[in-house]
């Protein structure tokens, strides 16, 4: 079985289309878990999920304590500055802290490309990258991929367009991996400032201005735009980069008529995108949300087996 | 145990390209110096209390080495490295002579500072220690040092290295002040303004790694610069561990032209590329970062061909405090002294790089940019030797390092070529040689 269990998820290459698949499967049953009246199942009963978030995040953090909650496993919360000096404490001494508690799993979220890895190789418990600076964010790519599948009935053969601050998002190098080893045709598009300098390393294809992108795109999938981009000689202005960049719903006239819209959030109305196309029809940034939840199920579920029943 | 006076190193290959020696010949050392150099010379002498012989056949005798550039932390940061661990690890790389970089705890910016390390060294013994002082005070880029007094006070160059000088005119001004006490400016070519946030290499690497990226052009547009205004202001320039094949293009016509221009490579930089990096290798992580295949392939060529003249350690020792964490935390670094010989002999024959031009790196014409008297196999001159056994199988071991600091991608990795003997100042000050046999 190579699909079943995962030791730790710290970047989509762990994965592989066989693997992905029986996440988004797995995610399947889980999102109806949510559904129900009593939204808790005994699974991972007895197991310990420690969510050790180093940046500040609502929304990630939320979704995977929900997560654990609703697959019955003790669920900490952790919070911490991601720098030691600020912090007095090394993250070294922290993992080594939290692995002598036992965790089962141990959920990161780092301002440091790599930190998930580094815990990794110091704590018995599996390790969920749960975003880490500007390198990797996957279980956000499995819950895109889940809702392109759900919406779109496959993702095979589709084209992706992902749209805005390249270089910087996690968001786009988890997907640029996966989205493609699901069968999608992907493309990344924005500023050149916001490109990394060589193109061709992400493997898909990249544009500087975001038309040709669209055209024909069946998924649109926009990022945040930071503000501390603007006057770092990245951005001129929001202003500027709203007009030439931003998808309004002219722009998207360009992609396929039943495209879907995608954004991880939170949004930025009226940057990278439009009122009214984030609040149109064709968006599903909500049902992205509510996947979020089933995908960390599936991820938190997969990697939490006892460290005996693993294969190495 | 008292030391005898005389030492016989007995059928090595004596090997000194400056002097078109390779021989197989005996080396007699009496009190500090060369007093036989030849075939049998010393063959009339048997071991007794006052002579000591050694069979050294299959081992290489080649003039000491000289390392333009090691960072040993003493004033201010003993626990990464201090200067008695500095220079047993240089001793145990085979060096005779250090130059030390002045980012120390103050920095070496005054005579005071330059006059500690120097009477520190002394009371150590081993290696000679040569400072090189700031090149501005407080390695702010801002004012010049008091060049003159350091001088005076035994610095042999000028660096602020580690921090680029990014001001034009400031360079101008140090290129000009320098020379009129003979001391050679050298340069840590690094656009600061270009690699904010970097953490890596700017390339495909760091792209899917999310590091932030140093780009080669931020060492090239310096560089450039520099060979400039040292044309222009007629002054040598030497530029520190040279990274990029840009840089190499530049120093080459620079050099063709007869510019006194010189520079430096690191063996990292000879051997390693940033895929070395991936799995966040904090060890791995060094200013300026492992380039590419291409820039590698152009750094031997031009070590071939003496574009590039001098082989640095760029020996840079950090406790566990500073590499084991997370990578952006990680400070750059990576320790050097006692690998490096080991580590290059493997580039022998390979890209046109011979034992000649190797030992001509790691000696002469390192101790020539620094001002220093080079090295030689000759009679009547300082015994300033390595010994080294080409052939010996060895593993800088985690137990088993001079240095304080294990920060090397190379533990534990299985080296050829064990330095077995160090003369510096005519002292036996590394010593695996054993007796006659």
């Amino acid at each position: 079985m190579t699909d079943a269990r995962l030791r730790h998820l710290l970047s989509v290459s762990d994965l592989c289309a066989e693997s992905a698949t029986g996440l988004l499967d797995a995610a399947e049953a889980f999102l109806e878990v949510s559904r129900r009246p009593v939204r808790k199942v005994p699974t991972l009963r007895g197991k310990t999920v420690i969510n050790c978030f180093f940046e500040a995040s609502t929304r990630t953090r939320t979704s995977f304590e929900l997560a654990g909650k609703r697959l019955s496993a003790d669920v900490v919360n952790v919070s911490a500055s991601s720098s030691s000096t600020t912090k007095g404490e090394t993250l070294r001494d922290t993992v080594k802290t939290l692995d002598a508690m036992h965790a089962d799993v141990i959920v990161v979220r780092h301002g440091a490309s790599g930190a998930p890895a580094y815990v990794a190789e110091r704590t018995r418990a599996s390790v969920v990258n749960a975003g880490d600076g500007t390198h990797e964010h996957p279980t956000q790519a499995l819950l895109d991929a889940f809702t392109i599948r759900r919406t779109k009935g496959r993702i095979a053969g589709l084209k992706v367009a992902i749209l805005g601050d390249i270089a910087h998002s996690r968001v786009a190098r988890s997907n640029a991996l996966l989205l493609p080893m699901l069968g999608a045709e992907v493309c990344v598009a924005g500023p050149r400032t916001l490109l990394p300098h060589d193109s061709a390393a992400l493997g898909v294809r990249s544009y500087d201005r975001v038309e040709p992108a669209l055209e024909g795109a069946d998924v649109v999938m926009m990022l945040r735009i930071q503000r501390e981009r603007q006057g770092v000689s990245l951005l001129p202005s929001l202003r500027e980069y709203a007009r030439q960049f931003g998808l309004s719903a002219q722009r998207l006239e360009r992609a396929a008529p039943d495209a879907i819209v995608m954004h991880p959030g939170p949004m930025n109305r009226g940057v990278e995108i439009a009122d009214d196309v984030a609040d149109g029809p064709r968006s599903v940034v909500l049902a992205q949300v509510e996947a979020g939840v089933a995908v960390r199920m599936a991820v938190l579920y997969q990697c939490s087996q006892d460290p005996d029943e693993r294969e190495s | 145990m008292t030391e005898p006076e005389l030492l016989v190193l007995r059928g090595g290959r004596v090997f000194d390209p400056a002097l078109e020696l390779d021989a197989i010949a005996d080396v007699v050392i009496e009190r500090g110096r060369l007093t036989h150099v030849g075939a049998g010379a010393g063959s009339g002498l048997a071991p007794s209390a006052r002579v000591r012989v050694v069979d050294v056949t299959g081992h290489w005798l080649l003039p000491a080495f000289v390392d333009l550039h090691a960072h040993l932390r003493e004033p201010g940061q003993e626990y990464k490295e201090d200067i008695a661990s500095g220079l047993g690890a240089a001793a145990a790389g085979g060096y005779a002579h250090v130059c030390v970089m002045p980012n120390t705890r103050p920095v070496n910016d005054t005579r005071a500072v330059t006059e500690l390390m120097r009477a520190r060294a002394a009371e150590v013994g081993g290696p000679t220690l040569h400072p090189i002082a700031a090149i501005t005070v407080g390695q702010r880029g801002q004012d010049l040092t008091e060049m003159g007094e350091l001088r005076e006070a035994g610095a042999v160059g000028v660096s602020d290295d580690g921090v680029c000088v990014m001001n034009a005119q400031v360079m101008r001004r140090a290129l000009e002040y320098a020379k009129t006490f003979d001391l050679v400016v050298i340069q840590h070519a690094e656009d600061h303004d270009l690699t904010a946030g970097a953490q890596m290499h700017e390339g495909a690497v760091s792209a899917r790694l999310g590091l932030g990226g140093w780009p080669r052009v931020a060492e090239d547009v310096i560089v450039a610069r520099d060979v400039l205004l040292a044309e222009y202001v007629g002054a040598r320039y030497h530029v520190a561990h040279v990274s990029t094949l840009g840089a190499v293009r530049i120093l080459r016509e620079a050099k063709s032209r007869g510019l006194p221009v010189t520079a430096e490579v690191t063996p990292h930089h000879l051997l390693l590329t940033d895929a070395a990096v991936i799995g966040y290798d904090t060890a791995c992580k060094v200013n300026p970062p492992l380039r590419e295949a291409a820039d590698l392939a152009a750094l031997r060529a031009a070590l071939a061909d003496g574009t590039i003249d001098a082989i640095a350690t760029d020996h840079a020792p950090h406790s566990s405090l500073e590499k084991d964490c997370e990578f952006a935390e990680a400070s750059p670094g990576m320790m050097g002294l006692e690998p490096c010989f080991a580590l290059l002999l493997g580039l022998v024959g390979q890209e046109g790089i011979t034992l000649t031009r190797l030992v001509d790196a790691m000696s002469t014409r390192p101790a020539r940019i620094a001002g220093i008297e080079p090295p030689r196999l000759k009679v009547g001159a300082l015994a300033e030797l390595t010994v080294v056994d080409p052939a010996a199988l060895w593993t800088p071991a985690h137990s088993a390092l001079a240095s304080k600091a294990r920060n090397t991608p190379f533990l534990e990795h299985e080296l050829r070529g064990r330095i077995r003997a160090t003369f510096a100042r005519g002292q036996l000050v590394l010593d695996r040689l054993g007796s006659a046999g």
